[in-house]
């Protein structure tokens, strides 16, 4: 008698006895798009990058950001992270500071060197980008990992663009700027600093260019009318943070207005303290709630002591002396002049009240649609002249140095595509996880990292970057709060709670399976998944 | 609670059945591509029946605890019958059927009958439902316990007879509907009893190791059930395992339902040891009885028209004690 231990009668299997034909619904697994990836402009797989990094991956983590985004230590600082916005866990205890990640991963291929190399053998094609901002650097990135061969034209001194003459060193210190610059010109991209494109069709032709991808950002500052009797005291905000990059001390004296109440005006006013002013006073013509700056900006322009005036407008100077005109809000939002004026003292008034696009050097090019002093696009982002793309902000669309970034990468891709003489289809997208597809039973609750942030009286005095950046041990930490919405993390839930043992483990990295002969389709592996990557689905007979 | 290792600040803690995260040696015992299956499919029981997944997690964590050297006695009731309808058995231990009376006894032959074998080794494991523990087996559990017999006795408790058609039994809560309470009346539905609390009546027996645990927390659970099989001597565990058919709920809520009923305090999960109370779960989230009673149709008489609120908070008064009694809300415990 050859029988396992302790058994006596000769039995069958209850395998035999196939139950999932009692089944009325069928589980099945789902990917749902994550809302951070959904709300990121530059379209990176956000989720992905965080589910590598929390098992201690960096470098994997890092090459699925530079995959959508080559500058993550920069965009990790600048980037006003809308993925956090719509990140799941805020309806738990706070958002994944998934910008805070980004940052210590970007900052951690700087120190170890992390290069990229072209995915596809090189084309022999030539593409010309104007303008070494976000966005042209973006384009020529991805189009030299697809194998072109990419040339941008600046007409400045530095490559950067906006990240370096809007965006004040206490944010962005420009050594890590620098770093991520040269892994793209390291890839293969040349950049010919001081090379103004004059007229655009004679530049393609004179050196045979395959294509082009326009990004000359908005550099010129919108101007208000102010009488004023001495205009050496009013100046723009690019004139002077760009004064500020090239080393000059602007002499704003002791007491600034700014005038304007976007980011740009709080950079002002931030940088106005750190070039001595004691007093920098934000003037704006309607209310906090509807100020366009963002909240952390604001927050941290507060704390480092500047002020503001709400509902004003300046309306004329004369010997340091500002007439300031007070608004009020109509019904519908919109400030109303009230007739009541006041006087303000004051040394200067920097005026940041947006930009323009200089579009002059494309005057002679045929076939471009301009509409309020912006280029149109198509959605594959090309001009009206074929062969000719654009993006970042000379497109209309919101200012951001994150979406400039995302159409260089659509961009590059329509691109490639044009040269390839084929069609490039972008993958539908999944439905959107949200918060109820969830079982938040499952994860821990745990606060946000907050990342360490230099005491305000210390940071005023100089333009030491402002906001720390995570250690291993805490950024490691922000990773695993993930909830991974939508999509399976291998939790082993399923497999767990199955009261039939139909949930196939395929192992690391494989997911489940379910085993329809077994499964009577009770539903509780849809219940249980924490993060809502299982939906029952009705029976077909 | 002293048991399952805390690990903090993970993606999930320690909540889900496996963490990818984790060590391999401190994942549980489900989260195991090779664990035991120990109840197979194939089996008959209901959708989304809590009582087979309770029993595949206990003789699972049983099974590598002892290293597959295991018998199990089983009394008669749903467990019985949806696993064994000869020639078929789902079973993946040495399994012995009993009468409905007796498992706790044949329990106790099995494990004289491997100490004269000289089979040390050899752990026994005597089970049965609610049924066939509270009430009608419940002489046989106590001799076990009295004379101390080397038996760990499961006791998977759905809180009626389930198999026979949803009849009261002794552990059947207040107010629910049965077959044998039916909701009519002035006082409609079971009885507000004495109320029967086996893990309390093990306790007073002294024995080396009594505990409850939940489906709704494995890792608990398979804590309780490897620790049980560290001790020598009679030991109880009683596994609360919601049934969808007899409570009236969605199939795939069975687990949410159970950790409602220890959420509410409801069903109070605790362990001891030689009679005095070693550890208990802390609440994480506390949840008034409403949220339980609601999800169920045997309660549903409770919630029709005007409902019943006096009845409601009567029940809460019987959550309420429990949290107190067994200290499952703690001051400053971790969520």
């Amino acid at each position: 008698m050859n029988k396992p231990f302790a058994i006596t009668l000769d039995v069958g299997t209850s395998l035999v006895n196939k139950t999932g034909s009692w089944r009325t619904e069928r589980p099945v697994y789902v990917d749902r798009l994550p809302p951070c990836n959904n709300a990121c402009p530059a379209g990176e797989n956000i989720q992905q990058w965080l589910y590598l990094a929390e098992e201690g991956n960096y470098e994997q983590a890092w090459r699925e950001i530079v995959k959508h985004n080559p500058m993550p230590a920069c965009m990790g600082r600048v980037c006003y992270h809308p993925c956090e916005d719509f990140c799941n866990r805020a309806r738990l205890d706070t958002a994944v500071s998934i910008h805070s990640v980004e940052r210590f991963l970007g900052d951690l291929a700087i120190r170890n060197n992390w290069r990229v190399k072209p995915d596809a053998p090189s084309t022999g094609r030539h593409v010309l980008v104007v303008g070494a901002g976000p966005s042209g650097l973006s384009a020529a990135y991805h189009l030299a990992r697809m194998g072109h061969r990419v040339t941008i034209y600046e007409a400045g001194p530095w490559a950067g663009g906006m990240m370096r003459f809007g965006i004040p060193k206490y944010r962005l210190p420009r050594d890590v700027l620098d770093a991520e610059i040269r892994r793209i010109t390291d890839l293969g991209v040349t950049i010919k600093l001081n090379h103004k494109v004059a007229d655009l069709d004679q530049t393609m032709r004179s050196e045979k260019f395959d294509a082009v991808f326009l990004a000359v950002g908005a550099h010129l500052a919108k101007r208000a009318y102010i009488p004023a009797g001495d205009a050496g005291k009013i100046l723009d905000a690019l004139q002077l943070l760009r004064g500020v990059e090239a080393g000059d001390q602007p002499l704003l004296g002791r007491r600034v207005l700014i005038y304007g109440g976007g980011n740009t005006a709080m950079d002002v006013a931030r940088s106005a303290k750190r070039l001595g002013a004691s007093e920098a006073i934000v003037v704006y013509r309607r209310t906090r709630e509807k100020m366009p700056a963002h909240d952390f900006e604001v927050r941290e322009a507060e704390e480092e002591g500047v002020m503001f005036k709400w509902l004003s407008t300046i309306k004329a100077e004369s010997e340091g002396k500002f007439t300031v005109e007070k608004m009020k809000l109509d019904d519908k939002g919109k400030p109303q002049p009230t007739g009541e004026f006041e006087t303000m003292e004051a040394d200067s008034c920097v005026l940041a009240l947006g930009q323009d696009v200089d579009l002059s050097f494309l005057s002679r090019v045929t076939g471009l649609t301009i509409t309020d002093g912006v280029v149109e696009v198509g959605p594959d982002m090309m001009t009206g002249r074929r062969g000719v793309f654009a993006g970042g902000d000379m497109v209309p669309a919101e200012r951001t140095v994150t979406v400039a970034i995302g159409h260089g990468k659509k961009a590059a891709r329509y691109i490639d595509a044009f040269l390839r003489d084929t069609t490039y289809t972008p993958a539908s997208k999944h439905e959107v996880a949200k918060f109820e597809n969830l079982n938040t039973w499952y994860y821990t609750d745990a606060p946000a990292t907050v990342q360490p942030a230099l005491d305000a009286a210390r940071r005023i005095s100089n333009f030491e970057e402002v906001v720390g950046g995570l250690d291993e041990s805490n950024a490691l930490f922000e990773a695993r709060r993930c909830l991974s919405c939508g999509n399976c993390f291998e939790c082993d839930n399923c497999f767990g709670v199955c009261p039939d043992n139909a949930v196939i483990k395929l192992g690391p990295g494989k997911r489940f399976e379910f085993n329809y002969d077994y499964c009577k389709g009770c539903g509780m592996c849809s219940t249980e998944c924490p993060c809502g990557a299982i939906r029952m689905e009705p029976e077909t007979i | 609670m002293s048991g399952p290792q805390r690990v903090k600040f993970y993606q999930t803690g320690t909540f889900t059945v496996g963490n990818r995260l984790l060590d391999v040696s401190v994942r549980s015992v489900q989260s195991d591509r090779s664990r035991n299956n120990s109840l197979n499919s194939g089996h008959r029981a209901c959708q989304g029946c809590g009582e087979a997944l309770g029993a595949r997690y206990a003789l699972d964590a049983a099974m590598r605890a002892v290293n597959g050297k295991l018998v199990v006695a089983n009394a008669t009731g749903c467990l019985e019958v949806f696993s064994t309808p000869y020639p078929e058995s789902s079973w993946r231990v040495a399994w012995l059927h009993s009468l409905f009376a007796n498992a706790a006894a044949v329990g106790t032959g099995m494990a004289a009958a491997m100490r004269v074998k000289g089979r040390h080794d050899v752990r026994v494991i005597a089970q049965g439902g609610d049924g066939g523990t509270v009430d009608i087996g419940f002489a046989c559990l106590s001799g076990m316990f009295e004379r101390n017999d080397d038996v760990l006795y499961i006791c998977y408790d759905n809180e009626a007879y389930m198999n026979t058609g949803v009849q009261r039994s002794s552990a059947t809560p207040a107010a629910a509907r049965t077959a044998t309470t039916p909701a009519v009346g002035d006082q409609p539905g079971n009885v507000f009893g004495q109320g029967k609390n086996v893990p309390l009546i093990a306790m007073a027996h002294g024995i080396p190791y009594v505990a409850t645990a939940s489906v709704c927390d494995l890792r608990d659970l398979e804590y309780k059930v490897e620790k049980a099989m560290g001790f020598h001597g009679a030991r109880y565990l009683h596994v609360h395992v919601p049934c969808p058919l007899g409570w009236g709920c969605d199939t795939g809520d069975t687990l949410k339902v159970a950790r409602l009923a220890a959420e509410s305090g409801l069903f109070p999960i605790f362990e001891a040891e030689y009679g005095e109370i070693t550890g208990r779960r802390a609440i994480r989230k506390r949840v008034p009885v409403d949220d339980y009673l609601r999800m169920q149709s045997r309660f549903a008489h409770l919630f029709k028209g005007r409902g019943d609120p006096a009845r409601v908070a009567m029940i809460q008064a019987i959550a309420d004690r429990n949290i107190r009694r067994f200290g499952l809300v703690s001051e400053g415990a971790p969520a």
